[in-house]
This record gives structure tokens, sequence and C-alpha cells, in this order.
């Protein structure tokens, strides 16, 4: 079959249509009698034009043109690229769910609210926490309702002056530091070990010299290059010693289920990343769901409206004078969070404790098997993903990106690459439990077979893909030209008629 | 896949069997696995956490349930929802009950789409990175604007992102939003201005609309922006043209939210002035859902293409020429710029985005029109329904697809009533405005004239019993 690149609004023909509405069975009106002339379009809206298999074929072939978990192995690390379960999606489709608006009385909404209520439960309990909202819509949006409540914890005790400042290790997720700046903080950087550890006397020498001004300290744990920060405890004391809270980016929680939880660590508030740890799925960039959960101390500022338990009803409710407010719309990414709770009621305790299980062990099985071809920088124990460095590669001429390109041939997602940022030619493996041996078997097998090219074949690497639909693309004229719309020649725009 | 080992393989294991269908491991591939790592057990695995923060029990949460266990539990919660299947809804106040092609689901359900995460590798995600290549356009079609970004989380939290662009953008210090704009839209403003440390000020209602007069008297050098909604949240149409001269005579930059159903007949606000149009997709494709996940947009005018939050894809060739799409301008990023990107939005609602230009495709340019028109008639329809049964209607300028009844006694009591009759009554403007007595009703093509009579019928009887 040819192949596919058309626009959907090159495929456009005037006319089609791919809709079916019923006959207004109410009065015609006359647009002109009811707005003012100037507010009233006056140049239609150049949607496409197609029939509904038009339409159908063109969808199908941009998926045909898409990697997802169901297409093959996607170790993206950071991301938990899990895979998706279907019963999820069934679930989330219940039209007692989907068709069912946000504003509706509470007595007709007491199951979406118990669904809600018991995942809040649940998710205080994986997390070691007192209380869990499930507002925030993702990951970075959870960060700064966390970094919100830091400051109005803060502003409670008259330090909020004075307290202007988190530290972000220089491991951490871009997100982390963002999200600090949009709540109106200051950012340090806390520098790491060389064996990929927070600098514990680099952070004790910060605190002693700014302990004053510290709000709080993000940390992920395991971190970003896979790694337990074995001395959290430590950590947690100097923060808190020095009036600091301690936040906790929940994007590794797939490494601690069942094992360890943040409030053990000492952590005062949490985000979790539910599209990642607990099957989202990612939608391609989203939707995603990012609850916080909070220690005791913190649970005045939490968002409102809260999701509570009178008697045997569940309710909505925003009477919390100390709340930082309202974050998102309505309670969250519903949504969402129903496939999430799928999944918990799916794997239950022991089964969450052996997703952590497995995704370590398969870290560590997919590291020892690559580390030999590879610039290891953390020779050690990981958790749910590890780190590989391209520099030895790189002395050959061929650097990280033309090996994730290469990887693209043999029908694998590439790993996270160039992050984090204290690993040169990083490379961020996350296999996740989900993989069978077999497929990381085969996986490790073309990264050496790749690793070999480098060494013998350098240009089948420095040239690759060579199999997918397309090259590579020219990002700095996308940059510098900008086209990021559709434009209809000018000629055959039609004016509406008046 | 599997290889020759696995007949000895199943052969020492038959009696062995996994627990859970998501774990492929069997306890042969852990023994290898461990083999080959050189521990012992998983427990050794774990050795880096220290004791002292480790957990000695389960989780204390309730027990794994099969598939067809969680069919039923989740069928049974989602049965004690009333649903818009079960009882027409009057409900709207930026959630709404429309059509959905059923092609949508469909096409959102390849999972080539939704299995798969942000479009990084491009020769591998050119349908993802097209299919948003096209929603932008799209958007950028109905709000008359230059550009626009991959989606946000929702309109609300895409106007305060808005508003934070002004502020950046002008170095003034406060925006002024409209009371007539969406309550939950200037909840989550006042969050967010808070975190940024800008003012926000409230300009009041002259009835259904904004009170032009005391916008006039409240801008000043110190005023960013102005943000109205438009229909508002009344349902009534703000004069943009006029609110425009006002903001552009002050240096005040224009930030307009938009339902995009709407907008398939309404002048678009880029053409009436707009710097920054914001909204909810939601309206175009995506299930009410209790409220998410919907979609945000985001468009501008050319020049704050560079200030846009989150993802942009962008048009280019590869080393053929052949065109192709990517993330671009991503120096504006947070995995970029870190505490100095525009935002900090990572995940978005990408497949929601999917969503809504799969159905914008499916309505096209004659579809909308119809689809706004229906919406159009059917609130006239109900206003003038009720107004003959003698309710007053509240707005005096022209609305789209919903208005403000007055009712002789409270919203809530009605709604209750409502409820017994078999309705969905409207938004209880009591909660936001002090209004107990006003009722927001949204009337959508989706409701037809029996429904509207059985309502307005209901109502009356509500009124008279």
């Amino acid at each position: 079959m040819a192949e596919y690149n058309e626009l959907i609004f090159e495929v456009t023909r005037p006319g089609r249509v791919g809709y079916s509405l019923p006959k207004s069975d109410v009065a015609s009106i006359n647009l002109e009698d009811k707005f003012p002339k100037h507010l009233i379009r006056d140049e239609e809206a150049e949607l496409p034009e197609v029939a509904e298999l038009d339409l159908v074929r063109h969808y199908t072939a941009l998926s045909n043109k898409n990697h997802g978990v169901d297409n093959g192995f996607y170790p993206l690390g950071s991301c938990t690229m899990k895979y998706n379960p279907k019963v999820n999606e069934v679930v989330a489709r219940y039209p007692g769910f989907s068709r069912v608006h946000p504003y509706q009385a509470s007595e007709t909404i007491q199951g979406a609210l118990e669904l809600l209520y018991n995942l809040q439960e649940e998710l205080a309990v994986i997390t070691g926490m007192d209380l869990v909202t499930l507002q925030p819509s993702a990951g970075a949006q959870g960060e700064w309702t966390g970094l919100m409540m830091v400051r109005a914890y803060h502003e409670s005790r008259g330090d909020g002056d004075t307290r202007k400042t988190v530290l972000v290790p220089d491991s951490a997720h871009g997100t982390n530091p963002a999200s600090a700046a949009v709540a109106g903080y200051d950012i340090v950087t806390i520098p790491s070990k060389e064996n990929g550890l927070v600098d514990v006397e680099a952070l004790k020498a910060k605190l002693d010299e700014i302990g004053g001004s510290v709000a709080a300290l993000m940390l992920t744990n395991p971190n970003t290059v896979g790694l337990f920060e074995q001395e959290i405890v430590e950590i947690a004391k100097v923060v808190h010693e020095a009036g600091g809270l301690l936040y906790y980016d929940g994007a590794n929680t797939n490494a601690i289920m069942g094992k360890t939880t943040p409030g053990c660590m000492g952590f005062d508030i949490v985000h979790l990343n539910l599209h990642k740890t607990f099957t989202g799925p990612h939608g391609g960039g989203g939707p995603g769901s990012g609850p916080v959960g909070v220690k005791k101390e913190i649970i005045p500022f939490l968002p409102v409206p809260r999701i509570e338990k009178e008697g045997d009803k569940f309710v909505l409710n925003s009477n919390h004078p100390q709340s930082i407010g309202r974050v998102k719309g309505y309670y969250g990414n519903f949504g969402i969070n129903v496939r999430a709770y799928a999944y918990i009621r799916t794997m239950g305790p022991v089964g969450l404790r052996e997703v952590s299980e497995g995704a370590v062990l398969h870290a560590n099985y997919l590291f020892k098997k690559l580390e030999p071809y590879f610039d290891a920088p953390f020779k050690q124990l990981c958790k749910h993903e590890f780190v590989l460095s391209g520099d030895k590669q790189k002395k050959l001429g061929v650097r990280t990106l033309d090996i994730a390109k290469r990887l693209l041939d043999f029908g694998y997602h590439p790993p996270t690459i160039y992050f984090p940022l204290i690993v040169s030619e990083c490379m961020m493996i996350e296999p996740t439990e989900t993989e069978s041996k077999e497929t990381m078997d085969a996986f490790a097998e073309v990264l050496i077979q790749i690793a070999k090219e480098v060494e013998e074949n350098p240009d089948t690497v420095l040239e690759a893909p060579h199999t997918t639909i397309i090259g590579r693309l020219d990002e700095v004229a996308a940059a510098r030209n900008q086209i990021v719309r559709y434009t209809k020649p000018e000629a055959a725009k039609v004016a509406v008629e008046a | 896949m599997r290889k020759s080992t696995k007949h000895s393989l199943v052969k020492e294991k038959n009696k062995m069997t996994n627990t859970y269908r998501y774990l492929p491991d069997t306890e042969q591939d852990k023994k290898e696995m461990l083999d080959f790592i050189g521990v012992s057990s998983i427990e050794d695995l774990f050795a880096d956490i220290p004791a002292e923060v480790r957990l000695t029990e389960e989780l204390n949460i309730p027990d794994a349930q099969s598939e067809p266990e969680v069919l039923k539990s989740f069928s049974k919660l989602a049965q004690k929802n009333i649903n818009a299947d079960q009882y027409p809804i009057f409900l709207g106040a930026g959630t709404y009950d429309h059509y959905i092609p059923s092609v949508v689901d469909h096409m959102i359900s390849r999972s080539e789409f939704y299995t798969a995460y942000t479009p990084y590798q491009p020769e591998i995600s050119q349908g993802e990175l097209q299919a948003i290549f096209e929603f932008q356009s799209m958007v950028c079609e109905l709000t008359g604007m230059d550009a626009a970004n991959a989606s946000m989380y929702d309109q609300f939290t895409a106007l305060a992102e808005a508003a934070s662009l002004a502020i950046g953008q002008t170095k003034r210090s406060k925006v002024l939003v409209s009371k007539s704009v969406h309550p939950e839209s200037r909840q989550i403003l006042t969050t967010v201005a808070r975190g940024q440390n800008y003012g926000v000020g409230e300009i009041g209602l002259s009835v259904d609309v904004t009170d032009l007069e005391q916008l006039k008297a409240e801008l000043n050098k110190d005023v960013a922006a102005v943000i109205v909604q438009y229909p508002n949240f009344f349902g009534s149409i703000e004069d943009l043209a006029a609110i425009k001269e006002l903001a552009e005579a002050n240096g005040s930059l224009l930030i307009v939210s938009s339902n995009p159903l709407a907008l398939g007949l309404l002048q678009t606000p880029g053409k009436l002035g707009a710097d920054i149009v914001v909204g909810d997709m939601q309206p175009l494709g995506i299930p009410m859902s209790f409220g998410g996940p919907h979609c945000g947009y985001f468009a501008v005018n050319k020049k704050y293409i560079r200030k846009i939050p989150g993802r942009i894809i962008g048009q280019t060739t590869d080393d053929n020429g052949n065109r192709g799409f990517v993330l671009t301008l991503q120096a504006r990023e947070q995995h970029i710029r870190r505490e100095k990107a525009t935002s900090n939005i990572c995940s978005n609602q990408a497949l929601n985005a999917l969503a809504s230009s799969i159905c914008m495709s499916a309505l096209g340019k004659k579809g909308i029109r119809e689809m706004a028109m229906q919406n159009i008639e059917k609130a006239d329809y109900t206003a003038k329904s009720l107004q003959s049964k003698g309710f007053t209607v509240v707005n005096e300028s022209a609305f789209f697809n919903e208005f403000v009844v007055e009712l002789p006694r409270s919203v809530k009591e009605a709604n209750a009533k409502l409820l017994e009759a078999g309705i969905i009554g409207g938004y209880d403007l009591g909660i936001d405005y002090g209004k107990e007595n006003q009722m927001l009703v949204a009337v959508t093509e989706q409701r037809t004239k029996e429904e509207i009579d059985q309502f307005v019928g209901a109502l009356e009887a509500v009124i008279n019993g």
C-alpha cells in the first residue's frame, strides 16, 4: 500500500461530512436577529470535510506511525512505561463514570466520591502519608501544589518572608526547579557525589550557610540515576533541624511499593504520577494524574475541595480556611484516577510489592547484561532503573543520540537520553516489571550489537535510523521557521455569505 | 518468542502458576535473573534501603481482585451515580453534555496512541506529532489566532497560565478578571497569582456582562491584562471589541477564555483583538467524566510564541526533504530551562487533544456550525418557554447555550424536585454569586424538545407545588 503522508486538511473534499445530528426540533433562529453583527463569525473555520471512513483511515494511518507500549519495548527511563491494563479502559468508560457531570447533587455522585475517597485512603497507605488530594492533573502540578503548601505552612508559622529558598539536587527532574519557581521560590542546587548520591556534606554546609532561608528540599528516592539515597534518614534530619520540609518527587515510586514509604523516610509531602506507577496510561503525553499526600502538620493547607466521609455519605468540603485554595478544575483527572484505582484493586498489597520487586529485579538484570559494553558510572545495586554513559562510544565518534536512533531500526523505543544532566552521554533505562525476560534479553542483544557496530562499522549507527518511515528531522529549521499550524492557501478561502 | 527451553521449564514448574497477569516472571525466570546478577534473593536487591525505613508488613490495603470481580465492583460503584444516559441534564457551567461521534472513542482507543508517551523520538512518533499539529491548526482556525500549543490541563489552569504570561511580558503587577469569568478559573488564578506574587482584581457585572464602566475606572499602568470569558459564565456574549479598545488604550493584553463550540458561529477572539485565547475542548469530543480529564487549549498572537507554556509541535523536513513533525521551541520548557522555564507543565492532556481533533474533523466545517446553531436555538426555545410560563430570564445580552433564570424559590429546592421528576437541573448561582434563586440553565443539542418541555413543565410544577 502506498505510503500515506497527508494532513487531514489535505484529504478534505468540500461537501463531505463525518457526523450525524438529528434535525432541530425547535424553532429556527436568524443569527443576526439575536447577535450583534460584529460578534458573528464572518469567515468559516477551515475545519476538515471528510466522510467517516476517510477519517478512520487517516487516524489509523497516523496510529501506524506511532510506537506505544503495546507495539514493543519502551524503556524510557523515569517514565515507567509499563503495560496499560485493558480492564482499566473498560471500567473508566462505564456511563456511571464517563457520563456524570461534576456539579451534580451530592446524592447523585456517591459512587464517584466513594471511589475517590477509597483511592485517597489507599494512596495514603502506599506513601505513608496521612491524607491525600487527588486534584493535581500531573506530576508537575502536584509538585507546584506541594510547594504552595510548603509556602502556606511557613507563612502560618510567620516564616514566609524568610524561607524563600528550595534546595534541589543537580540530578533532579527539570520540573522540580520549574515548579518551585512557579511557587515563588529561589532555587539552590545541591551537588551529587561521584557515586550518584546527594552530597550530604555539601547539603549540611549549605544548610549551615543559609538554613534559615530554606523552605524545603525536593528529592526523588530512588533518585534519577536509579540509586537509593541511603543517607535519607540523615538528610531528613538535617533538613528538618534547619526548619525546612522534605518534598518527595514520586516519579520513581515503582521501585519501593511495599518495601518502604516516603513517610517512613521522613518526607512531609509526596506527589505520585498515577500515569507512571499506577498504569495511567500515558496517552501520547497525557492526561496524567498527580495526587499529593501530606503528613498531619500539612493537612490544613491541602487544596479544596476535599472529599470527606460523613457517616456513610461522601461529601465535597471546601470549608478549610487555611487551604492554599483551588489548584485544578473540579476534582482532578477523574478518569485517570478510576484507572489507577482499578489497577490497585487488581494488584492488592502483595501484587504491588511484587511489582516493585519485579521492576528492581529487571533493572538489575538488564544493567548486568549491558554494563560490560558501555561506561557504567555507578557500578552498584540499582533500583527500578539505571544509567549508562555513551562516553566510550563517543570517543569513537558515535554519540548517545546516534545509538538511540539505531535502536529505532530494531523496533525499540530508546531509553531516556541526556538526562539526568550529571551523567555525560547518558542513557537512562527503565525496563519495568511487566516486560518478560525474553524481551529484555532480546533488547540487550541488540544494544550489544550496536556497541559492536560502533567499533566495527560506525557509519551504520551514525546514519541511523534506516528503517523508520522518516529520517532524522531538522529541529533547527523547525525552531527557525515556526510552522506550527496548517494554513490553507489564501486564494481558496471563502467568505461566509452574509 | 519463547525459546526451546520452554518445555523443560513447564515440566519443572507445572505446579507453580503466576498469580498476577501483568507480571510475567515465573519462579524459574526469577532464579535465572538472580543467578545472573549474582545475588541469592530478591531481598538482596533491596539491601540498600536502610532497615530503619523498611516496611515490616504488607501494605494495609484490600486484597487483589480478579478481573470479573473488578468489573463487578466498579459497575456497582458506577451505578451509585446518576448519569446523563439516565436523566436529561440541564447542567453546564463549563462542562457540557454534547454529541460525541462514535468514531472518536474508537480512534483514541488505538493503543499506538494511548500507550505512547510524549513524542521525544519523532521518527517513531509521527502519528502523535502530526495529530497534535492538526489539533494546533484547528484551535487556531476556531480562535483566529496564529499559534496554539499541544494542550493544557484544563480551561482553568490555561487561563491562569495566560495571566502569568501577560505579567511576564508586560512587567506589570496585576491582572483584572471579570466576575463573569468561571468562578473556578478565578479561584485557580488566585492560587497561581499568590505563587507568583502578582495581584488579581475583579471587575463586577452589569447585569449579565462585564461592567465596562468599572473596567475603565480600574485600568491603570499596573494592569498587565484584562481577562474575560466569551460566551461568559452566564452564557452571554461579551462585547470583545469594546473591551479590547479599553485594554489596548491602557497597554494591557486581552485574554479571552472561550468555548470552542461557540466559536463555530461567533466572531473569533483573534479578529476582535485578543492577545491570548484559552478554553477547554471538552464540548468537542470529550466526555464529562465527572470533571476530568478534559483538555485546555492555549492560543496566542504570533509575537508571544516563545512565551507559550508546554509543548508545541512544528513542521520541518528530514534529511531527504520529506515533511515531518517535531517538538519545537523546546528552549522554553522545564526539561531544558529548569527554573527559568515559561511554565512547569510537562505531561499535558494529549490523548484528549487527539479526541477533540477527531471530533472536530468529524463535525467539520459544516457540522460545527450546525451543532452550535442547535445549541443557540434550543437554549433560546427553553428561555422563551420559561418566559411564557412567567419566569424571568436574567440575561439582557444575547446568549449561546446557557442563560440564567430567576425562580421564586431556591435552586437547591427546585433541583431536588427536578431530580424526583428524573431531570438533572441547572447550576445554583447561590454558590458563587449569592443568588440562591438564580439557576444557570444549559441546553445543548442533546436535549430534545420533549425533554425541554418536560423540564419547563417540571419547573413550573415545582414552583406551583
